[in-house]
């Protein structure tokens, strides 16, 4: 089985995050790194591998980004994975989720052009802009089923089970190869990769690809490419005192209904 | 970055740190106060910590070890020490006590028996050589195992024996006398299964720190095993261990530097929240200096074991550096830990801060596995000084 694990290099949620002057993130300036929810997927590509023993697995970390961003394809690398793809070009910046899409697209048909991919796991969101509309995408760009947010992942040859569970229902939802699948933070930690894992990824083939190798143009991606524009950001103000309503003469319960109104809750 | 992170090392063992340290930080410290005043051993950190690879971490991959060597060992143990010194001295007793002897001294039949399991941290280690009238004066050991037919049958006591209790505890090698030829003592290193009749493991300490570490007295009642289990030659026992302790000093010194700088991290972050007359109190030079001092002594420490450890690994003599290594590095985290609870005026005496913990927890590194007196002893030994 041929698996693309698409992980997402985002600036460190614990360091100071800024905005470039066209109001794209800063990915350079920053220090970044694997996106937490992407570690969850690279775990469950590994999982599987090891509970499909004696079948051949081979996993790909694909990764569209700056140069730095090929960290987080190395960290899968040192969790396991096999090889590593990183798209990296100037043209590329300021892509939104569309172009974006497009890229991870075109990456993951030169990749199966050398070898057939059954499977294309993805995060359930990236950490930084977490739109989670990746998956969908790439799932519509390569006429694919597409599975999301799994949080259970079982299999049997090309038939995958997953359990989607939603905020009023849980859903078991099986497809079949060839397929996306996202999966949530409920699928289990992922590991730390050993010495071993770090020695070896040093020595595990990574290519580097720009958008003319994958037969993209420059003017489909980029921020003059892209649907979706950001026309500024600001700071979340800091949590402000809450209202207290308090019950003197019987119209608290109006006062709640008010405010509730007044915020068009109900 | 701090401590390690910056240090002049190759990618990976800077990578190997970063990966301890996320997991110091994400899993071992947030349990830490809770084992600490529980006195539990925390069995979940082990066992993550045992498929990470860290306690395979200096032995080659035909027994299970990540191919990795002793100072791979030290990163790993410096990032530890830095959140939580039980989990830290854990992996350093299973390591350099309870694998490394089989490891170095071993047959390859005792090494394919033990190295798989202590090496992924599925069992434990222990090391008994301490009694209770011989600790520094190890050649007062009164243990004795006498020769019966194919078996020795070992009788005596240890005391303070690291990982000797915990549910994944499989071996102790303990040093016994097994002859007196011409009247003169010879100690030899023996394998004792952790479930051989006779083997008694009484109460854990009540210590004053390392409170998630597992120590016990030991007991050996006509303990039987087979006479393969010598470890090493016979008469051997104590010249081995003296090897096994000069490697473990480089691996104690990376755990107290650890310490030292788990001791400045805390209290720069501390310093600069802590308000005291209307700015925060790291903006007094009193303060200010004192943590300068304190990485100071942090820095110092760190190249003094990586000196150790670049010797050990060229094969070249380490004795005289790394007992300095141990020396100023146990040093570096009392005086730093006392420092740092200054820093932290009355926050510092409780013992949910991590700078309380560390208080509590760096005495011994003056003591274990040779005393600061010891050092000493050796250093003024390597000097050629008289005595
Ligand atoms: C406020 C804001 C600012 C933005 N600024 C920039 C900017 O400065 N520069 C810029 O390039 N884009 C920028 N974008 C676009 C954003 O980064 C893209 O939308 C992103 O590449 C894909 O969307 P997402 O991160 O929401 O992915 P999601 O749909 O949330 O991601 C789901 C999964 O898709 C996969 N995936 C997503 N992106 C990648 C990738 N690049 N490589 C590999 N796998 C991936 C991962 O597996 C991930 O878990 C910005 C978006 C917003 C909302
Ligand atoms: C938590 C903990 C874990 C331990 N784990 C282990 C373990 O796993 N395995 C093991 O075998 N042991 C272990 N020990 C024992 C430890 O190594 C000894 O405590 C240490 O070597 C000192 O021995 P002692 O306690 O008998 O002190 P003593 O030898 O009685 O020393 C008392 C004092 O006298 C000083 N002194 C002694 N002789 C001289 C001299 N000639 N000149 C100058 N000063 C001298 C010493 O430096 C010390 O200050 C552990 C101890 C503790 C507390």
């Amino acid at each position: 089985m041929n698996i693309v694990v698409c992980v997402k290099y985002v600036p460190d949620a614990t360091a100071d995050r800024q905005f470039e002057s066209d109001n794209t993130v800063d990915r350079v300036g920053v220090d970044g790194l694997l996106s937490e929810l992407d570690e969850y997927a690279v775990e469950q590509a590994l999982q599987l591998r090891e509970k499909r023993e004696g079948e051949d697995i081979e996993i790909t970390a694909l990764c569209v980004g700056p140069e730095k961003a090929v960290d987080a394809i190395r960290k899968a690398l040192q969790m396991g994975a096999d090889k590593g793809v990183h798209v990296v070009d100037d043209a590329i910046a300021g892509s939104d989720s569309v172009a974006t899409s497009l890229v991870l697209a075109k990456a993951r048909e030169k990749i199966g052009a050398e070898k057939k991919v059954d499977l294309v796991m993805t995060g359930m969101a990236s950490t930084d802009a977490s739109m989670s509309v990746i998956p969908a995408m790439l799932a519509e760009r390569l006429e694919l089923p597409q599975v999301t947010f799994a949080s259970v992942v079982e299999s049997q040859g090309e038939v995958f089970r997953v359990r989607r569970d939603g905020d009023t229902a849980t859903e078991i939802v099986e497809g079949r190869l060839p397929m996306v699948l996202s999966v949530t933070d409920q699928t289990g930690e992922a590991r730390y990769p050993s010495f071993k894992g770090i020695m070896a990824a040093k020595k595990k083939p990574l290519e580097t690809w720009a958008l003319s190798d994958i037969g993209v143009e420059a003017d489909q991606v980029g921020l003059s490419a892209s649907w979706t524009a950001v026309e500024g950001t600001e700071a979340r103000p800091p949590r402000t005192q809450g209202e207290i309503v308090t019950d003197e003469d019987g119209s608290g319960a109006t006062a709640l209904v008010d405010f509730l109104a007044s915020k068009k809750f109900i | 970055m701090s401590g390690l992170l910056s240090a002049d090392l190759p990618e990976e063992y800077l990578e190997l740190a970063r990966t301890v340290r996320a997991f110091a930080t994400e899993v071992v410290a947030p349990v830490a106060h809770h084992h600490d005043q529980t006195h539990t051993f925390p069995y979940d950190v082990v066992a993550q910590m045992g498929e990470m690879g860290l306690f395979g971490l200096p032995f080659p991959e035909e027994y299970g070890g990540m191919g990795g060597d002793y100072l791979a060992l030290c990163v790993a143990l410096e990032e530890l020490g830095r959140v939580d010194q039980s989990v830290a001295i854990t992996l350093e007793a299973g390591v350099s006590l309870g694998a490394m002897p089989v490891y170095r001294f071993g047959t390859e039949e005792q090494k394919q028996r033990w190295l798989p399991d202590l090496t992924a941290g599925r069992a434990l280690g222990a090391f008994g050589l301490t009694e209770p009238g011989a600790g520094t004066d190890a050649g007062g050991t009164r243990t004795t195992a006498v020769r019966d037919g194919d078996e020795w049958v070992i009788n005596g006591s240890k005391q303070f024996i690291t990982n000797s209790g915990t549910d994944i505890t499989r071996l102790i090698t303990v040093t016994a006398v097994t002859s007196e030829l011409d009247g003169k003592r010879r100690i030899s290193s023996i394998l004792v299964p952790a479930d051989t009749p006779g083997v008694l493991v009484e109460p854990a300490y009540d210590k004053v720190g390392w409170n998630a570490s597992d120590t016990h007295p030991l007991t050996f009642t006509d303990v039987r095993v087979p006479v393969e289990n010598l470890l090493g030659e016979e008469g051997r026992g104590y010249a081995n261990f003296l090897r096994i302790l000069d490697e473990g000093r480089i691996a104690i010194a990376a755990l107290a530097v650890g310490a030292a700088q788990g001791c400045v991290d805390e209290s720069v972050r501390y310093a600069g929240e802590r308000e005291a007359f209307g700015r925060p109190i790291g903006a007094n030079q009193a303060v200010a200096f004192r943590i300068a001092r304190m990485e100071a002594r942090a820095h110092t420490a760190r190249l003094a074991y990586l000196d150790a450890a670049r010797l050990l690994l060229a094969g070249k003599p380490f004795k005289k550096q790394a007992a300095i290594a141990k020396l100023v590095a146990s040093e570096a985290a009392m005086d730093n830990a006392r420092d740092a609870t200054q820093v932290f005026g009355g926050y510092g005496f409780m013992n949910e801060f991590t700078v309380a913990r560390h208080y509590r927890d760096s005495k011994i590194l003056e003591v274990g596995e040779g005393t600061t007196e010891v050092q000493l002893m050796l250093l003024a030994r390597e000097l050629g000084l008289p005595g």
